[in-house]
């Protein structure tokens, strides 16, 4: 199994970094990371180290990532009618699931990470205090979970759709909106929350009473148990039968 | 030895059935032609042998493995070029055979090996770091055809290899496909709708309408079934008289004019100079004279017809 997983991971590199238009349709992707990625620790100063604001870079970068590759890996092998010849191959249902899976995860954590490193390097160019800045390792803790997760979420939940669409574009696009509505969800009830005097006071409290440690505690539990749920599911609708009838 | 073995196969989709109750077997080392109109079942029946989906009914066996219950063994040891050929556009065709030579998992310096012999043999080596994209449909299905057979399957499956194609480039796979089964000693399962393939290539065939199967053998029985030996004699002068003289003869079993031309079914592939010298003496002036046997399109046809 682990052969043939990394048989597929060979293959998904290739057409990731290997095709012709794909790297300049990543340069494109990556530009707004990039820009934020020095935008966001030049405006925080030295606090970009300590607190959780590179956060935000840590999930939306992998949310963008694998929200691209991962419909563009399941669904693209369906829009390209390259899918049933891979199923008429020996290769195991898992290993074609989890080899893709994977290096889209790595591929979206890989990069995630590298922009992490480059907001780092850009804080310690702009904003140089006679020492070298580096996260404190809750925060560096948090970010390495937060991105992994993310990216491993919004690969299960690409899978999920991937097998529901006809097109890349589709995949993607709903993959996106799903993932957007929780973050829109959020915005309101921060927004309904200060409306309200007592409710303000509770969130507050409640809040107060958490270290930053066991509020990233609580984010990774919560993140990691719903990939995980995705994944099951993945692996449960994943099957050639299923494909093979939905072509 | 046979290759496959097919009883009762059934399939069912949402009520509708795509194969019914067929039955059929393949030799070793046979070009099988299955031979069907649009929507027949003939992909349906592809994918019940891959083990790709399980039978409503009944049962097959391809290279001794059940595909229902060993279906890994039996993708292990065949090959398929589907409906689309399946190529990764986005890479080379190198990497295209890589990455199958991988699945396979065969040694690196024997992938590397068989991709070159196959590629030579399909005149694409020189094109092989060429990005698949930027080929003609031709190149691809070849390309698609290497591939289903790089790990010496014993058992190819091919639907419809040359759909599509223009003449120059059908012939070219069509040549490609005689050659390496005939070197490989492979056995190959074809569907087709092209009948002058099946007739080139097949030494068995099956044919198939609305999940049925309608008739299986040798092209030439299929043919003789459709209609013995006939003599087509072009000129002038058929009168009466020399149709009914041509009808008293015992080794012709029906006479028709066809557009200006006498067409004379035989009961038996006999000798016809006596027919020819009997129309001549009869007053009919001869400018052609056609041997024939009915064509497997023919064959098809008139079953099609037979089952409406």
């Amino acid at each position: 199994m682990k052969d043939d997983i990394l048989t597929v991971m060979w293959k998904e590199r290739k057409a990731l970094f290997r095709a012709q238009g794909r790297r300049s349709q990543a340069l494109l992707t990556m530009l707004s990371p990039l820009f934020l990625a020095i935008y966001l620790p030049y405006s925080a100063g030295v606090d970009w180290v300590d607190r959780s604001m590179s956060l935000l870079l840590a999930a939306v970068v992998p949310f963008i990532l694998v929200g691209i590759t991962v419909p563009d890996s399941f669904a693209g092998e369906r829009e390209r009618h390259t899918l049933p010849t891979l199923l008429a191959s020996r290769l195991p249902d898992r290993a074609i699931l989890f080899g893709k899976l994977v290096m889209s995860v790595l591929f979206g954590w890989g990069i995630t990470l590298l922009i992490l490193l480059v907001s780092l390097v850009a804080l310690n160019a702009l904003h140089w205090p006679g020492y070298v800045l580096f996260y404190k390792p809750s925060l560096l803790f948090a970010d390495l979970a937060v991105s992994f997760l993310v990216a491993l979420f919004t690969a299960g939940l690409g899978v999920f759709f991937s097998l529901r669409s006809s097109t890349v574009q589709q995949a993607q696009q709903l993959t996106m909106s799903v993932l957007l509505l929780p973050a829109m969800v959020l915005q309101f009830g921060v927004l309904f929350i200060l409306q309200s005097p007592s409710l303000r006071d509770t969130l507050k409290s409640t809040l107060g009473a958490l270290s930053f440690a066991q509020l990233v505690l609580i984010i990774v539990a919560v993140l990691g148990a719903a990939a995980v749920a995705l994944l099951w599911v993945a692996m449960a609708r994943f099957n050639r039968a299923r494909l093979i009838l939905s072509q | 030895m046979k290759a496959i073995v097919v009883e009762n196969l059934t399939k069912d989709y949402d009520g509708l059935r795509a194969v019914d109750h067929i039955n059929f077997s393949v030799g070793a080392g046979e070009i099988f032609g299955f031979l069907g109109p649009n929507g027949a079942g003939k992909t349906t029946t592809i994918h019940l042998l891959l083990g790709l989906l399980e039978p409503t009914d009944g049962r097959a066996e391809v290279l001794g493995f059940d595909t229902a219950t060993q279906a890994d063994d039996v993708r292990t040891h065949t090959g398929a070029l589907l409906e689309h050929t399946g190529v990764y556009e986005q890479l080379s065709a190198e990497d295209n055979l890589d990455f199958y030579g991988r699945v396979y998992r065969m040694a690196q310096a024997e992938r590397q090996a068989r991709i070159k012999e196959l590629l030579t043999q399909m005149d694409l080596w020189e094109r092989r770091k060429d990005r698949a994209a930027n080929w003609s449909k031709g190149m691809k299905q070849k390309l698609a055809l290497a591939r289903a057979m790089l790990h010496r399957p014993q058992l190819v499956f091919l639907d419809e290899p040359s759909a599509g194609l223009d003449v120059v480039s059908a012939n070219a796979v069509r040549e490609g496909l005689e050659a390496l089964a005939e070197r490989e000693g492979m056995t190959v399962f074809l569907t087709t709708h092209n009948m002058a393939e099946a007739e080139r290539l097949c030494s068995q065939v099956a044919v198939i309408r609305e999940g049925k199967l309608v008739a299986t053998g040798h092209p030439d029985d299929l043919r003789a079934r459709a209609g013995g030996p006939r003599l087509e004699i072009f000129g002038r002068g058929f009168t009466e008289n020399v149709l009914r003289l041509l009808r008293g003869r015992p080794e012709v079993a029906a006479i028709t004019m066809e557009n200006g031309h006498l067409e004379v079914n035989l009961t038996e592939d006999t000798d016809t100079a006596a027919l020819v010298s009997l129309a001549v003496s009869a007053g009919v002036e001869v400018q052609e004279v056609r041997r024939g046997k009915a064509t497997l399109e023919e064959v098809f046809l008139t079953l099609m017809e037979e089952e409406k």
